[in-house]
């Protein structure tokens, strides 16, 4: 008897197995790639083929370590999308060694050290993603400005930005500016209206190529509701929150607090909604945990991003909350059918 | 009954024969199996705190070692005078009283190092691995075995700390023996190894988590070659018996 070595789920939607499913988040994300290469440059590209590389060597290696089938589990292409996730979220500047060290890091210690994919408590992307930024924080903070704003007058060309990777670009600070969450956060003392309206990295140009970049990504997640690979509580719940804290902030000292559109359209807020927060392993499953869940992310990202020492806050607000998944799960676990609501929590005095 | 009756189950019971204890099993306790750091797991508070340098682990671990000889010693000696009652603070002054001496001697002699350590010298004290090996081994035995077992266990627990201060040293900043001037004096200064020149700094080696990490791997490997050791003795017991079994067909 030929026993087929098929991962679950078995029944449910048959055909649509998990390297379906992560083919198509990959694909998924090609509009938010074409966009960020459209805007910074090849740089994007480059780093998408040598996280992809060293997604399949360290998984291939480790595998091989484990004794387990390395074909079988290299065609679920989860690893491809870790390495692909990683590669948008990295800037396109950054030294090939720093993709290398994070997808690495990514499939060897966040994913496969607790026994291959569907095992990781943690998001695998985030894990390298926040590794990095911890270790490496100048490379892993310069972003390529819109191509009006910066020397250089325009986005690298291939050639630059293959250079650049590999270390031989001297002139890579004249593509770079600081973002505008980045420049936002250092604006020294500015009201928001004075930053926005001299500091170079809060300028229209480079707040709409942002835009467009988060524009793109909502598409793409838009296109996974709509094939029913996630659901919608996860990123509407992170959004409406974002929204709605950064409104609050915005209501009550508008000179000093930026505004909900700005938040919902810089750094990763899209990214990170659709593509990082919807990780089905290191999400919560029931729907009203993913509400909470989503919401315990927005609210994260907003505090960090304000008062906290990085300028994003999505790979931190994912990991936290990846923490509190299962005790989330715990408490929204959805009654059977036919059962009584089960008793959570702690009973004084022992049963019932 | 006798205090060293009642606390004597170490002792082997099926050989009476007096011959002494067995220094080289007590060495390989020490040094392998049953390793404070990468077995019991004790004394990781300064583990993995201290161990962002090697000089900063070979300081942490002399101190803890020169700790553990000494109370090891101590607590042997006055082991059938103690009653069972108040033997652990007993011993937990012997400790406080040799970490106060390392922390005047280190303060004296090794000063800058000193203060790099900082509070983790007076938190020798609370090193789980002194505590148990006073309770399971000193105040069980005489004195020559317990100095050893003192020594060996110090022993393994800096080497632990020297393999994890190295990783993360060349890790986290790509040189090896920097600095070492701080605990052997001026010739020292020369043995700093650059590995990598032009290094990116690793933040995250040098930081606590780096730490884990680093021994985690350690005993992942350590737990490697024990399971490979385990299977060359299975694989060559079972050859044996093949070859009784065979001779004693051919009987």
């Amino acid at each position: 008897m030929a026993l087929l070595r098929i991962t679950s789920p078995h029944t449910h939607r048959a055909g649509q197995r998990t390297s379906w499913v992560m083919q198509m988040v990959i694909l998924a994300t090609v509009p938010g790639l074409l966009v960020q290469t459209w805007l910074f440059g090849y740089g994007t590209l480059i780093n998408l083929v040598i996280a992809g590389i060293t997604a399949l060597l360290s998984e291939a290696l480790i595998l091989k370590l484990r004794n387990r089938p390395i074909g079988f589990f290299l065609k679920d292409y989860s690893a491809l999308l870790t390495a692909v996730l990683l590669a948008l979220a990295l800037p396109p500047t950054v030294p090939w060694w720093l993709t290398v060290t994070a997808v690495a890091f990514s499939v060897i210690f966040a994913k496969q050290v607790y026994g291959g994919l569907g095992n990781n408590p943690f998001n695998p992307a985030m894990v390298g993603y926040a590794i990095c930024l911890v270790s490496f924080p100048v490379p892993m903070t310069q972003w390529i400005g819109a191509s009006d704003l910066i020397q250089a007058g325009a986005t690298p060309s291939f050639g630059d930005s293959l250079a650049a990777i590999f270390g031989t670009l001297p002139t890579v600070d004249s593509y770079t500016m600081a973002t505008p969450l980045d420049a936002f956060k250092h604006k020294e003392g500015l009201m928001s209206s004075e930053a926005f309206a001299s500091v170079p990295g809060l300028q229209d140009a480079n707040l709409s190529s942002w835009m467009f970049v988060n524009l793109a990504y909502l598409v793409g997640g838009l296109a996974l509701i709509a094939l029913r690979i996630i659901t919608w509580h996860t990123p509407v719940a992170m959004l409406a929150s974002l929204a709605l804290i950064s409104g609050l902030f915005y209501i009550i000292d508008p000179s000093n607090a930026a505004s909900p559109v700005f938040h919902l359209t810089s750094g990763a807020a899209m990214l990170g909604a659709f593509f990082i927060a919807t990780d089905p392993v290191s999400s919560c499953t029931s729907n009203r945990g993913k509400l909470v869940y989503g919401a315990g992310i927005g609210i994260l990202v907003y505090v960090i991003r304000t008062w906290g020492g990085y300028p994003d806050g999505v790979a931190f607000g994912v990991l936290l909350m990846n923490f509190a998944a299962p005790l989330i799960d715990y408490y929204t676990q959805p009654r059977a059918y036919g059962h009584k609501k089960a008793k959570k929590g702690l009973t004084i005095g022992g049963e019932k | 009954m006798s205090a060293q009756d009642s606390l004597a189950p170490d002792t082997p019971v099926e050989n009476p024969a007096p011959t002494g204890p067995d220094y080289r099993e007590i060495l390989y306790n020490g040094i392998w199996k049953n390793n404070p750091a990468l077995v019991q797991l004790l004394g990781l508070c300064p583990l993995l705190a201290v161990t962002s340098t090697v000089v900063n682990a070979i300081g942490l671990g002399l101190a803890t070692t020169v700790v553990l000889l000494g109370s090891n010693m101590v607590v042997s000696l006055i082991r059938n005078y103690v009653s069972e009652a108040v033997r652990l603070p007993a011993f937990v002054m012997i400790i406080a009283s040799f970490t106060t001496c390392i922390e005047l001697i280190m303060q004296a002699y090794t000063y800058e190092l000193y203060q790099i350590l900082g509070i983790f010298i007076p938190l020798i004290v609370t090193n789980c691995a002194i505590l148990g090996r006073a309770d399971a081994f000193a105040s069980r035995n005489p004195l020559l075995p317990s100095i050893a077992d003192g020594l060996y266990m110090g022993a393994g627990f800096t080497i632990v700390l020297m393999l994890l201060g190295g990783m993360r040293e060349l890790i986290g900043q790509g040189t090896l023996f920097s600095d070492m001037h701080l605990l052997f004096g001026d010739m020292a200064t020369s043995w700093k190894l650059t590995i990598f020149s032009d290094y990116p700094n690793v933040l995250f080696a040098i930081l606590p988590p780096g730490a884990f990490i680093g021994l985690g791997l350690l005993i992942a490997i350590k737990n490697y070659y024990d399971e490979k050791e385990k299977k060359r003795i299975a694989a060559e017991q079972a050859g044996q018996e093949k070859v009784s079994r065979r001779v004693r067909v051919t009987d």
